[in-house]
């Protein structure tokens, strides 16, 4: 029973990665599906050294760069019958050489964290993109290095012609790996590695040596991340230098700290969200990066645990049954905070658009005339100021929500 | 045999000499507490043993080891262990899992990435035990970090006595803890080093000579004297060096 | 063989004593907040932006003085209003928070001035020749570029050593309780010193404009480099930041400028491979070609051999 209990979630999230395609399946659902699958593992890989090991990455895109490299060279090599396996294993073949990579950089560069760790982290990042600019028969300089996916031995009949056979196979990868990163921490090295986040110092005088917990989660990470590019391999069946420089780095480091580090679940919903952003806003604006770097400098000043932290800081009012009584304050303070939000994008949008008519919302914007410009600024002040009329009201019943009570009751 | 033998320790930094030829002799069992004047070098003879400074010079012998200028997980793992002056906790990670840390190495898990927490009952039996011995069995899943200072004394305190080791070395236990606190944490430290060696640095008198079974005063980073309690309160040198008026030997 | 040194070893001076320019604002920063300013270089972008704008209306020379100006206080406000915020929050959160910062700006900078390359012109009354060398010119507006680099360092080494609020700054810098104590306004120094830093930045980047072309992408070049600098030279010493800007300008100087490779040493060790090989790209690499990653090749060494870096004391 316990055991049943224990794995409820997983199976929920199993069963939530096989149904998904059975609710949209147009092809850009299905890419956003792939595209997600990879961004999950490489985030939660991301995650071992940040959130769990407090080791700040600016080069973490090398292992699954590098991972993706070698995966599509085994794809090309399967096409020349040089090598003879199923392509289920390109993820594999990705991981081991993100494993051995990382266990290579990881020898020297994980002697210290903060700052000189990220900062060795940046050089070897810098100096592997700039490398393959170099070695062109390897990375294929700007173009890139690209397979076939389908000339390996079929799998039950499936050829992985299409790009829903190929959502299930990384469906199938995203739930291995996401267990075992889960089970990774809660082993010994595991709960090291946060230990060692905590307190290197201490972490020595219990008998681990830093380094070598660091070097631990660092291999882990490197093998998880290539398991990603191996993924990415497969999905798009070429891969350029652009998916292990700084760019993809930054974007990982985006993508988890808006999730949230520091809890399992923050990654995945980070990749969600910007997977979501990066595939649908993109679409809609062309200023979809600007958004995304104001709500990542917001995350970080005002929400600095991520959105999976957001959601945490409820657990009090939800086991003390106080919930409800925080509905209404957030709808009152939400509703301007969101016209506020709608009509700052309406302003950026406006002064960008190159067109007559900015088609926003349903209504049609005109940028010339300064009317629109002055309704558009007044809503946006009025809502400010609605929003702090009913801010101390928010704060209030927090405070209320998560006070604790007279006779403490643990 | 000593368990724990200095022979002529001298730590520089620079130019400065901070602990200069100390030879000191431990024997298996015994309480043993130094006491000497702020800046006397305390602090750094501890961080000396435990390996947190290699020394200048001279040797210290951990049973049959020698120990100088060795890493402080090395010692830690012949069995040493000690606790900090200022709080030395891993504030994020909940009370229970800063006790189990404690207890990884010495239940033989190494580095070990296949094991499962949640599956080891012996080791997450006797976490309980040193939870329940330092009285945070009820904070277990609390944030280390959230406790109250006198609980976060005691779960370093849990922490440095949770591996079982057969040296336990406290650096100022009751430091800034209210009377009644300081008389808890003196009943705790009797039961968690029953029958094991204690070195303690500690500048409430009361509970030194309360504690201990042997007193070293450490005076400029020489040790002036080395006795029983009651010969080191009657101890003229002991008295000026506290009072600090005249010079030792005039 | 000798014109080809002299003018790699004068273009490399220009370059290092740019960097410097970024290094010496990078390293005040970090001395005193203990935090590396990844945005730093994008403040250098911003002081070119803006010295563009200005110069399409009001000439060079007003874009000169009052870029820096503008650039100075938009880093002031930032750390007041962002920093500082942050700061309670580990040096982890602040380097992520200028990670987003340089992110940000980037994004702003095509918002305004769109993605295409900036028609940013040093000024006519520059464009000569200083000398002539071997048949070789050297722009007068790349001597301005030394000029301008040295009087601005040697301003600031009086300002530091020499001055009043200079010596209260470096007390502050190691000691910003006893500071505070003495009556200062530490957090105001704080603020001071980073407007200060990105102003040095964005002079940098409104002499630089001209030459490395003024483009969205032109803070991320040179960004990891200063980081480089920094952090080769030893965080928080200037000096070493000095000595690791000139070698990193040099170093790369000599190295576009030489025409060896990996071809040449084989030829001298009389050996031969293959053009067919799988590795052939080791055998025909050459100097130039590699020059691009030299900097992070030596950061790469220096921090494994010696993580201080140069001159450095402090590891964290």
């Amino acid at each position: 029973m316990a055991f049943l209990k224990k794995s409820t979630i997983w199976i929920a999230y199993l069963l939530a990665l096989l149904v998904l395609p059975q609710f949209f399946n147009s092809i850009l659902a299905i890419s956003i599906y792939n595209q997600m699958a990879i961004a999950i593992v490489f985030a939660l890989s991301y995650n071992m050294l940040l959130g769990q090991g407090g080791m700040l990455s600016f080069g973490h895109a090398v292992y699954f760069g590098l991972g993706g490299f070698l995966a599509v060279h085994t794809l090309i090599m399967i096409e020349f019958e040089t090598v003879y396996f199923s392509i289920i294993f390109i993820p594999l073949v990705g991981g081991v050489i993100g494993l051995l990579a990382a266990i290579f950089i990881g020898s020297f560069s994980t002697h210290k964290a903060g700052t000189v760790f990220a900062m060795i982290s940046l050089g070897i990042g810098e100096l592997i993109a700039a490398s393959s600019l170099i070695f062109v028969s390897f990375f294929g300089g700007e173009a890139g290095v690209s397979g076939d996916r389908t000339f390996g031995p079929p799998l039950f009949g499936v050829e992985f012609l299409q790009d829903v056979e190929i959502y299930y196979l990384a469906a199938g990868w995203v739930f291995i790996a996401t267990v075992f990163m889960y089970l990774f921490t809660q082993t010994p090295a595991g709960r090291m590695a946060n230990a060692v986040r905590d307190n290197p110092e201490r972490a020595e005088f219990i008998g681990y040596s830093a380094r070598r917990v660091r070097f631990i989660s660092f291999c882990a990470a490197g093998f998880f991340a290539g398991i990603a590019g191996g993924l990415f391999a497969l999905n798009y069946e070429f891969i350029t230098e652009e998916n292990l420089n700084a760019a993809t780095s930054g974007r990982v480091l985006l993508m988890a700290y808006i999730g949230g580090l520091g809890y399992f679940i923050g990654p995945i919903v980070g990749a969600v969200i910007l997977t979501l952003m990066n595939s649908l806003l993109s679409n809609y604006s062309e200023l979809w990066m600007l958004y995304l770097g104001i709500l990542f400098l917001l995350t970080v000043m005002f929400l600095p645990r991520g959105f999976a932290g957001f959601i945490m800081m409820h657990q009090v009012a939800w086991i003390r049954g106080k919930l409800h009584t925080l509905f209404i304050p957030y709808l009152l303070t939400g509703i301007p905070a969101l016209i506020l939000i709608l009509s700052c994008v309406a302003l950026l949008e406006m002064s960008h658009i190159e067109e007559e008519v900015l088609h926003y919302l349903g209504l049609e914007l005109n940028p010339a005339t300064l009317l629109t410009w002055v309704i558009t600024i007044v809503i946006a002040s009025a809502s400010l100021f609605a929003i702090r009329l009913t801010l101390p009201r928010l704060r209030a019943a927090w405070e209320a929500a998560n006070a604790i009570p007279d006779s403490e009751d643990g | 045999m000593a368990i724990l033998s200095l022979k002529d320790v001298r730590k520089n930094f620079g130019k400065t000499e901070i602990i200069r030829g100390v030879n000191l002799d431990i024997e298996r069992g015994e309480k043993h507490a130094i006491i000497g004047p702020n800046g006397a070098g305390k602090s750094t003879l501890f961080h000396l043993i435990s390996g947190l400074y290699g020394v200048t010079h001279g040797t210290i012998q951990f049973k049959e080891h020698l120990i100088q200028n060795r890493t402080p997980y090395e010692i830690s793992r012949l069995g040493l262990a000690r606790s900090f002056q200022v709080t030395n906790i891993f504030p994020r990670m909940n009370v229970f899992e800063n006790v189990r840390c404690a207890l990884f190495w010495p239940h033989g898990y190494r580095y070990s990435f296949w094991h499962l927490l949640g599956r080891q009952t012996e080791l997450n039996e006797r976490t309980l035990q040193v939870l329940e011995q330092i009285g945070l069995q009820d904070k277990m899943h609390f944030p280390a970090g959230e406790l109250a200072y006198a609980q976060q004394r005691a779960l370093e305190l849990g922490i440095a006595i949770a591996s079982g080791a057969e040296v336990i070395m406290l650096d100022e236990p009751v430091a800034g803890m209210s009377h009644s606190e300081a008389e808890n944490a003196v009943q705790l430290i009797r039961g968690i080093t029953e029958g094991k060696t204690l070195i303690m640095v500690e500048h409430d008198m009361s509970i030194v000579f309360d504690v201990a079974d042997r007193i070293s005063v450490l005076v400029y980073g020489e040790i002036i004297a080395c006795d029983k309690p009651e010969n080191i309160r009657a101890n003229p040198q002991v008295q000026e060096a506290y009072l600090g008026e005249v010079a030792v030997n005039a | 063989m000798l014109d080809v040194f002299i003018f790699a070893t004068l273009n490399g001076l220009v370059t290092g004593l740019l960097l410097f320019m970024l290094a010496s604002g990078l390293t005040l920063i970090f001395s005193m907040m203990g935090v590396l300013n990844f945005a730093h270089a994008s403040f250098y972008m911003l002081g070119a932006y803006f010295a563009y704008s200005i110069s399409l209306y009001f000439g060079f020379w007003t874009g000169l003085i009052f870029a820096p100006l503008i650039v100075g206080v938009l880093g002031a406000f930032v750390e007041r209003y962002g920093l500082r915020r942050v700061h309670q929050a580990g040096h982890v959160a602040e380097l992520v928070f200028t990670f987003g910062l340089a992110f940000l700006i980037e994004e702003a900078v095509q918002f305004f001035w769109g993605p295409g390359t900036k028609n940013y012109q040093q000024p006519e009354l520059l464009d000569f020749p200083l000398f002539t060398l071997f048949g070789q010119e050297f722009p007068a507006y790349r001597g301005f570029m030394i000029g301008i680099s040295i009087t601005i360092f040697i301003g600031l080494y009086y300002l530091l050593t020499r001055s009043r609020i200079g010596i209260i700054i470096q007390a502050a810098i190691t000691h910003p309780k006893t500071v505070a104590n003495l009556g200062h306004n530490v957090p105001l120094i704080f603020m001071g010193v980073f407007g200060v830093g990105t102003a040095l930045a964005g002079v940098a980047g409104v002499i630089a404009g001209p030459v490395l072309t003024t483009f969205p992408g032109m803070a991320v070049v040179l960004g990891s480099i200063v980081f480089v600098i920094v952090v080769i030279g030893g965080l928080g010493s200037l000096a070493g930041a000095f000595i690791a800007s000139l070698l990193i300008g040099l170093l790369q100087s000599y190295a576009i400028a030489s025409d060896v490779g990996v071809p040449d040493l084989l030829n001298l060790l009389g050996l031969e491979f293959a053009r067919d090989h799988p590795l052939t790209d080791l055998w025909t690499m050459t100097l130039p070609q590699i020059a691009p990653i030299l900097p992070f090749l030596l950061l790469v060494l220096v921090l494994i051999f010696r993580p201080t870096g140069l001159l450095g004391k402090r590891e964290q």
